[in-house]
């Protein structure tokens, strides 16, 4: 019998391990440790940060979905990693710490056959002085706790607005190595619709303020759509959307300091900036989660198998080399760790070879330029092949990985919508092929216009309720969730 | 909103009362619906 051990229970975790768990069944033991008791419909926060949807709407007990299908649940945090055992102990294991209601602080050894490092991102709000719901002045949509937060925050500025006070409302990225620029904008718009609907959008001043080298970059390093008989830049349709909603925007902006009501902000040309604001909702950069590595003598070997960002080495091509020369080929296809065959990373939780935007730096040496997302479609997608790859070591015997996806050959669809209602929503619905640029394939723009697209409508936002549903129903294991695409 | 010259939204396209109209038009969006379904269908399975 193998175990194959996964840590987190994120987009990327919850479906390696329940597909490896449907897959591999009673014969061998999959077991997921995550330090949350619930599942997180992410996306679907940003409703829950304007007060359209409430905690309970986005997430679901984890306990129930996997005791029904007999998968081993612990509700704990891993705390390290030895890959090559210890003295005491011949097997690779982890250590993990349980955050379950009364065995808080317990510790546990856990071996594994396999294992899968699903731990996904640590906000890391501490990047940024003043950043943050919890020590900070800025609020967050980043996990369904602090979008409810967020919403009351919200609630209490347009009552402000309501009394007759101006307000202004900062929006975007807390840092200049911030990813996740979809989900500010997204929260953006979402706001600017909640306030129109109170009846006060004459009351706000609404900015964004991005990491960004020009709108519509998303750390993917923008992308171009055909419309209007011109091929055009992501930058058009975005600084449009802006402009429609009356929203100003700051880019090329990295936040270095959060006071009560005032960001102080460095810009790509060197020049120091402030910014007043009354609501502020300020995405943090991401890190790893601070996992620890050991060899067998109980050496510590963290350096040797995690970047120096926290995130796991896989079989990417880390060789620094100037933006001119990257390729897809930089770009990992099997997750798997180069130095221990049993370890792979998945979703955001693997170190990527470099940024996908052009890295830029001000004269100052801050880096400013967006961080390359991992999240969503493309977590799901890797979760599972690294998953098909497992079952073919334990049932086949397979001694390399089987099964490879590159996000240079993986596309993502994304939709972006503001406001809830069927008919008063409107949503901007992406589509893009491949997520790295391929410029030798695709020597124009690096990827196919044919499939990379981009449109505004109503089509988009049922699409986004439809999403919703449909991965909460596949995330619960219900009637056919195998069927249901990552 | 009000776009005021060399503002940096003076600089940008801005949908037309016809384009905002099509955009909640249920009938056109029930087709815009059916193809964006479609075209995210397609580069969902070239991803696996």
């Amino acid at each position: 019998m193998a175990r194959v051990v996964v840590m987190g229970a994120g987009v990327s975790g919850h479906t390696a391990c329940t597909f490896l768990n449907d897959w591999l069944g009673s014969e061998h033991e999959v077991v997921v440790v995550t330090p949350n008791s619930q599942w997180n419909w992410i996306p679907s926060n940003i409703w829950v940060g304007v007060g359209r949807m409430s905690s309970e709407d986005v997430t679901f007990d984890l306990k129930p979905v996997y005791d029904k299908v007999g998968l081993t649940y612990k509700q704990a945090k891993a705390v390290s990693i030895h890959p090559e055992g210890s003295e005491g102990e011949s097997s690779p294991y982890i250590t993990i710490e349980y955050t379950e209601s009364g065995k808080e602080g317990t510790t546990e050894v856990l071996t594994y056959d396999y294992l899968i490092n699903a731990t996904g991102p640590k906000l890391n709000f501490a990047a940024t002085e003043g950043l943050g719901p919890d020590s900070g002045h800025t609020v967050s949509v980043c996990t369904h706790d602090h979008a409810t937060h967020a919403a009351h925050k919200l609630q209490e500025s347009i009552e402000k607005m309501r009394a007759g006070e101006t307000q202004e409302i900062l929006i975007g990225t807390g840092h200049g190595m911030c990813t996740c620029q979809g989900a500010a904008f997204e929260y953006t718009f979402n706001v600017e619709h909640e306030i129109t609907l109170a009846g006060v959008r004459d009351k706000a001043n609404i900015t964004y303020i991005s990491n960004e080298y020009e709108l519509g970059d998303f750390g993917v390093g923008g992308m171009h759509i055909k419309r209007g008989g011109y091929i055009t830049s992501g930058k058009v349709f975005t600084e449009s959307l802006f402009t429609e909603r009356g929203v100003k925007w700051i880019k090329r902006a990295h936040v270095n300091k959060v006071e009560a009501k005032k960001v102080h902000f460095e810009t790509l040309d060197g020049n120091q900036h402030e910014k007043e604001f009354d609501f502020a909702m300020l995405i943090p950069p991401f890190s790893g989660v601070g996992l620890k590595a050991f060899g067998k003598d109980g050496s510590d070997i963290t350096d040797t198998i995690f970047a120096p960002n926290g995130f796991l080495k896989v079989d990417a091509d880390y060789t620094p080399k100037p933006y001119e020369e990257w390729s897809i080929e930089d770009w990992p296809q099997t997750y798997q760790n180069p130095i221990y065959g049993n370890i792979f990373a998945t979703g955001i939780a693997f170190a990527p070879p470099h940024l996908i935007s052009k890295p830029m730096k001000s004269p100052n040496g801050t880096p400013i330029n967006p961080t390359p997302p991992r999240t969503g479609m493309p977590s799901g997608i890797i979760g599972k092949t690294v998953a098909k790859t497992i079952k073919e070591m334990i049932l086949n015997g397979a001694t390399e990985p089987t099964h490879k996806v590159s996000m240079g050959e993986m596309g993502a669809a994304c939709v972006a919508s503001a406001g809830k209602g069927m008919l008063s929503g409107t949503a901007a619905s992406l589509t893009m092929y491949p997520v790295v640029p391929d410029y030798k394939k695709y020597p124009d723009y690096g990827r196919d216009l044919d499939h990379t697209s981009g449109e505004i409508g109503l089509a988009g936002h049922w699409i986004k309720h439809t999403l919703h549903h449909l991965f909460l129903h596949k995330a619960k294991l219900k009637a056919g969730w195998t069927l249901i695409p990552e | 909103m009000k776009i005021n010259p060399y503002d940096q939204n003076d600089y940008t396209p801005v949908p037309s009362k016809f384009t905002l109209f099509m955009r909640k038009c249920v009938i056109w969006q029930f087709i815009r619906f059916i193809a964006i379904n479609l075209k995210m269908l397609v580069v969902v399975s070239k991803s696996h």
